[in-house]
């Protein structure tokens, strides 16, 4: 029990940190598609931690199961959307940062 | 029981907010958003003071109504914004200044 | 513990005061949309803080996602109507602010003491209300074994308030009335969706009638109810609109208006048919209350999710006159309309 206890712990604590890590690469990368790049690797990453986390806490495999299938459509809708705004900022003639 | 009266003031803070928003700024969208700012705070105050009792699971009454009023606020904003793109069509901008009424 | 939830309910606070205070002034329009729909999540986030998670899952659908595809969408048509993107307003505002310098300041100043006023009179509304008050809470208790339900919220919004529930699904209806008579679906320039959006939509929709099916279920016993599974199936709509999706001229006729009407009619026949039998408007008998909610429920979802569609789409759709070719209505009734590509 304990040991799960504080896997879980550290799981969390390591979602958290790419989380952070993710939002200080928004606010400080230099264009759209860096800003981009910095929040779908780096989060998708840290929710995957966090969802790990969590499901060892998890009381039954349903919950369980639901946490994975978050995971998943995160993963899916993120980078879809990222794809998505990439190419409009194209198309918007946003030039790349060099 | 701090965080109840924490979140309280925080609602009336957005609902003066969008109050000084709603007069203060001549763009119709910006209006529109300001709106919905003072009802989330109206919201926020009501759905805090239904978890003012300790112990005891909040008030479900209150949560009803504030998710009837985010459904309807939805409604509001979509035909205000029908509107908006009307005002723009007719008169060429989005807002309402003295002489585009006439 | 007790101290770090402080915390965090300060810095949850203060996070939603500055985002809307940015939301309000930032000069771009398109910001303060974006910044308006991170308001909604952490509005969401605050009603999970305060117990409430019925409303955390409308917020987070509705009010931030719904209202902030309906504004996106509301400023790409002001933008696209001459030409340039209308989305700096300060050249707008400007031939506006120069006619008012005069007065400019004093105004602000006396607004400000009226709206610091107004806001004193509430603070001290509040903090002189009574404590330990309790509400209404006990007597939803008391009467949920025969509501029919056991999720206190949907047993208010279904039962105890369906004066109130009815009535706002008629507004609803009412809003789309409302947008349809100001003109028809505007004729706009299609850009293609491309492969990745189409993808993502043939995955996500028939997913996100499932997760509207599940919620609309689980709304009996548990957070969830026909609010939050409509607008689901409103995103799903939204979503087939984005993705260059259209009804056909024979959807838009009267399967869309049937499916439009069909929760304030199911509402409506269930209350009339206990009139008849001799009880009052909208008062169910407790045996059979909860199939009748259900029943209720799945027709306001469906009405709910395709008006919130419709409302995105803006204008009224063409449809054909059922003069020549009546629709035929023995067809078994699927639960999402189906949509044609428009070309």
């Amino acid at each position: 029990m304990l040991v799960t206890e504080i896997l879980s712990s550290l799981l969390l604590i390591a979602g958290a940190i790419f989380f952070l890590a993710g939002t200080v690469g928004l606010l400080r990368f230099p264009d759209v598609y860096t800003r981009l790049h910095a929040l779908t690797k780096a989060d998708n990453v840290g929710l995957g931690l966090v969802v790990a986390g969590l499901v060892l806490q998890a009381e039954s495999w349903t919950v369980a199961g639901k946490l994975l299938l978050i995971w998943l459509l995160v993963l899916l809708a993120s980078a879809s959307i990222a794809h998505l705004v990439a190419k409009a900022a194209r198309k918007k003639g946003i030039e790349l940062w060099k | 029981m701090n965080n109840i009266y924490l979140y309280t003031i925080v609602g009336m803070g957005l609902f003066t907010l969008g109050l000084y928003a709603v007069i203060v700024h001549a763009h119709l969208l910006r209006k529109i958003l300001a709106i919905n700012v003072m009802g989330s705070g109206v919201f926020l105050v009501l759905v805090a003071l239904a978890a003012r009792n300790q112990g005891t699971a909040p008030d479900p009454v209150p949560h009803a109504m504030v998710i009837t009023g985010i459904v309807v606020a939805v409604s509001a904003t979509a035909l205000a914004l029908a509107l908006m793109l009307r005002v723009r069509a007719k008169t060429g901008q989005a807002e309402l200044s003295e002489e585009s009424l006439e | 513990m007790t101290l770090l939830q402080l915390m965090f309910d300060t810095l949850l606070g203060f996070s939603l005061l500055w985002l809307a205070w940015q939301a309000l002034t930032s000069p771009d329009l398109f910001r303060a949309i974006v910044l308006f729909i991170a308001f909604g999540l952490l509005m969401a986030l605050t009603w999970i803080r305060l117990d409430a998670p019925d409303v955390a899952m409308a917020e987070a659908s509705i009010g931030a996602g719904l209202t902030g595809a309906l504004l996106l969408s509301a400023l790409a048509r002001l933008g696209s109507k001459n030409g340039s993107r209308a989305i700096l307003e300060k050249k707008h505002q400007a031939g506006s602010m120069t006619e008012n310098t005069k007065n400019q300041l004093p105004f602000r100043l006396l607004l400000m003491v009226l709206l610091l006023a107004v806001a004193a009179g509430l603070v001290y509304v509040v903090l002189t209300l009574p404590e330990n008050i309790p509400g209404l809470g006990i007597l939803v208790e008391e009467n949920l074994e025969s509501s029919g339900v056991s999720n206190p919220v949907t047993a208010v919004l279904l039962n105890y308030r369906g004066y109130d529930t009815l009535l706002e699904l008629s507004v609803l209806l009412l809003t789309l009335l409302g947008v349809w008579s100001l003109g028809d679906m505007t004729k706009q320039h299609e850009s293609f969706p491309g492969p990745v959006l189409s993808t993502l939509s043939r995955l996500l929709v028939p997913l996100l009638i499932m997760a509207a099916g599940y919620l609309l279920w689980v709304g009996a016993h548990a957070p969830g109810g026909a609010f939050q599974a409509g607008s689901l199936l409103g995103a799903a709509g939204v979503l087939l609109l984005l993705a260059g999706w259209r009804p056909g001229t024979r959807l838009a006729g009267l399967p869309l208006r049937i499916s439009l009407v069909l929760g304030v009619a199911a509402f409506v026949a269930a209350g009339m048919v206990f009139i008849l039998l001799g009880r009052q408007f909208l008062e169910y008998p407790p045996s059979f209350a909860g199939v009748l909610i259900l029943l209720i429920e799945a027709a306001a979802t469906l009405s709910i999710g395709i008006t919130l569609a419709a409302l995105f789409l803006g204008g009224r759709p063409k449809f054909s006159q059922p003069k020549f070719s009546r629709p035929k209505l023995n067809q078994p009734k699927s639960s999402q309309p189906k949509f044609r590509r428009h070309k």
